[in-house]
């Protein structure tokens, strides 16, 4: 098992002071692996990564990448070091092209390094560099989620947060963008993946976690929780059951 | 009814245009109505006023281009009235916007921005007293086009530097990532953070750009009509026509938006009479709002 390259330890965050909705919760991300962050509605995984990501105030608790103390940094400072995040809606730039939401993100990187990131951008998605001038706002719902991660991989991120990304597509594009996750882990970026669809996420992730009210409840391998009747019973109702 | 108007609609409607988008650029990044902006266009027209003055001074035989009523001392002036566009519209949002910003809602940032704006107003007229101003008192002769149209050689020019600063503005936010920043912000705040804008230099970059094109708009103004204190208010109207004419955070719809008022007005006053040049612009207001809110080229909130 490889070093944690992100850890989030005992992070207390929300969006009004007084009322947190992550209450301690811990998580931590390795190179080269998926790791889940499940639970049900309500449960704070997404204001955990968006706490993560510089989104929402911590209070207390204390966010490391590579070692390096990141808690409370800006947003658009964090991917300047190697986070990047995708939110779950409006992740694209619907009145700008493909190419013009990818071109946003990059310049954060030096002037040489821009064109041959963008390519290989492009590489990795064919189906974005096929539609190049084309409005994002007028990609279907499965490709603005791959435009979404293409626009967070473009920098070359070491850690990729990316919030529920299959919500409202349909199951077909949800087996796509889940596949490009697993090709994208072979590159060996660590991906952290808040998910409802708990199912398509265990099916693909190393390890998860399981919040509930703020707090974690289970972690471990993926295999193991998707195997463990309790996870299963408790928070993921008729859906975990089908899946087993 | 003749062809007279659609030569002067034009070219006011360029110098509206001009304003109107650095209004639409405040609106749609910083979420409020600038009542402000309308003294960029004054305070730019007077600052070129005495920069060209004081080099008239300094060289009385600078002399004018050609056909035109002024020289390159005005043509400095333009240039400082830009670069005091900015420098005002920044101090502006460093000693009032930025606090009030974080500390308060909408309402508070609108109010601001009006009491401000009559503030920098009567700062104005005490230096300068109410008294209209001129770049320059020669009398200019309007020359024929055809079609019964005629134009004065300094509206055509006018005209020509309101299309040059537009295709300027035009480059800078397609071409350029200060632009694409300030595209990207102005569609989803949050998104542009996560992709690493910084937010804070593009609010400095949407000052900038819009204090620079009001007191150009402002300077041409002064060059085609006259220079009083009270020009950048008396535009206000038109300018929140034309930018929600064009869709609030639209450009091209600021531009666009603009010469349509700019021509509809001109129409008005032939039709009906110089009185009810106001009238129209504020017609058009209530009809676009009523019909169609987002405006021309605007996005649905």
């Amino acid at each position: 098992m490889t070093a944690p390259i992100l850890e989030a330890t005992r992070i207390v965050a929300g969006y009004e002071p007084g009322l947190p909705i992550v209450r301690g919760a811990s998580i931590v991300a390795r190179a080269g692996e998926i790791t889940a962050v499940l639970g049900p509605n309500g449960a704070g995984k997404s204001t955990l990564i968006k706490a993560i990501a510089g989104l929402v105030l911590v209070s207390s608790g204390a966010v490391t990448l590579a070692g390096a103390d990141i808690t409370g940094t800006p947003a658009h400072q964090l991917v300047r070091k190697g986070l990047a995040f995708v939110p779950q809606t409006e992740n694209v730039f619907a009145g700008m092209s493909v190419e013009e939401n990818l071109k946003i993100a990059v310049h954060i990187l030096p002037k040489a390094a821009r064109a041959d990131r963008l390519e290989k951008t492009f590489a990795l998605f064919p189906d974005l560099a096929r539609q190049r001038q084309l409005l994002a706002g007028r990609l279907s719902g499965g490709q603005r989620q791959m435009l979404a991660a293409a626009r967070a991989l473009v920098v070359e991120p070491r850690v990729l947060m990316l919030d529920e990304p299959s919500a409202g597509l349909s199951p077909k594009f949800v087996a796509s963008v889940f596949a490009k996750l697993v090709e994208i882990r072979q590159t060996g970026v660590a991906i952290v993946l808040v998910e409802q669809n708990v199912r398509a996420a265990l099916a693909i992730a190393d390890r998860a976690y399981v919040l509930v009210e703020g707090e974690n409840r289970h972690e471990g391998t993926a295999r193991d929780l998707a195997n463990d009747p309790d996870v299963a019973a408790l928070y993921f109702g008729a859906h975990a059951e089908r899946a087993a | 009814m003749n062809l007279q108007f659609v030569a002067d609609g034009l070219a006011m409607g360029a110098m509206i245009g001009l304003g109107a988008i650095g209004l639409t650029l405040t609106y749609s990044i910083l979420r409020f109505a600038n009542f402000v902006h309308g003294e960029f266009i004054a305070w730019g027209a007077y600052s070129a006023l005495v920069v060209a003055n004081s080099l008239i001074a300094l060289s009385p035989k600078s002399g004018t281009f050609g056909p035109f009523s002024f020289g390159w001392p005005l043509l400095i002036g333009l240039c400082a009235a830009m670069l005091c566009g900015m420098a005002l519209a920044q101090l502006v949002d460093t000693f009032a916007f930025k606090r009030l910003r974080v500390q308060s809602n909408t309402i508070v940032l609108v109010i601001a921005s009006f009491g401000l704006s009559l503030a920098l107003r009567s700062l104005l007229e005490f230096f300068v007293t109410s008294q209209p101003a001129y770049y320059s008192r020669d009398i200019q002769m309007a020359v024929p086009l055809g079609l019964g149209v005629r134009v004065t050689p300094d509206q055509l020019l006018v005209l020509a530097l309101a299309v040059g600063l537009l295709v300027v503005v035009h480059v800078i936010l397609t071409r350029t990532h200060a632009g694409r920043a300030m595209r990207a912000f102005s569609e989803n705040p949050l998104l542009a953070e996560v992709a690493g804008i910084d937010g804070a230099a593009v609010v400095r970059m949407t000052w900038a750009l819009g204090g620079a094109l009001a007191a150009a708009s402002g300077v041409m103004l002064g060059i085609t009509v006259q220079i009083r204190p009270a020009m950048g208010f008396d535009m206000l109207l038109p300018l929140f026509a034309a930018a929600i004419l064009g869709g609030i955070g639209s450009v091209p719809g600021a531009v666009v938006g603009g010469l349509m008022i700019g021509l509809a007005e001109a129409g008005g006053v032939q039709l009906f009479g110089g009185s009810y040049r106001a009238a129209v612009a504020f017609l058009i207001l209530i009809a676009v709002l009523l019909v169609r809110p987002n405006g021309l080229f605007g996005r649905r909130p």
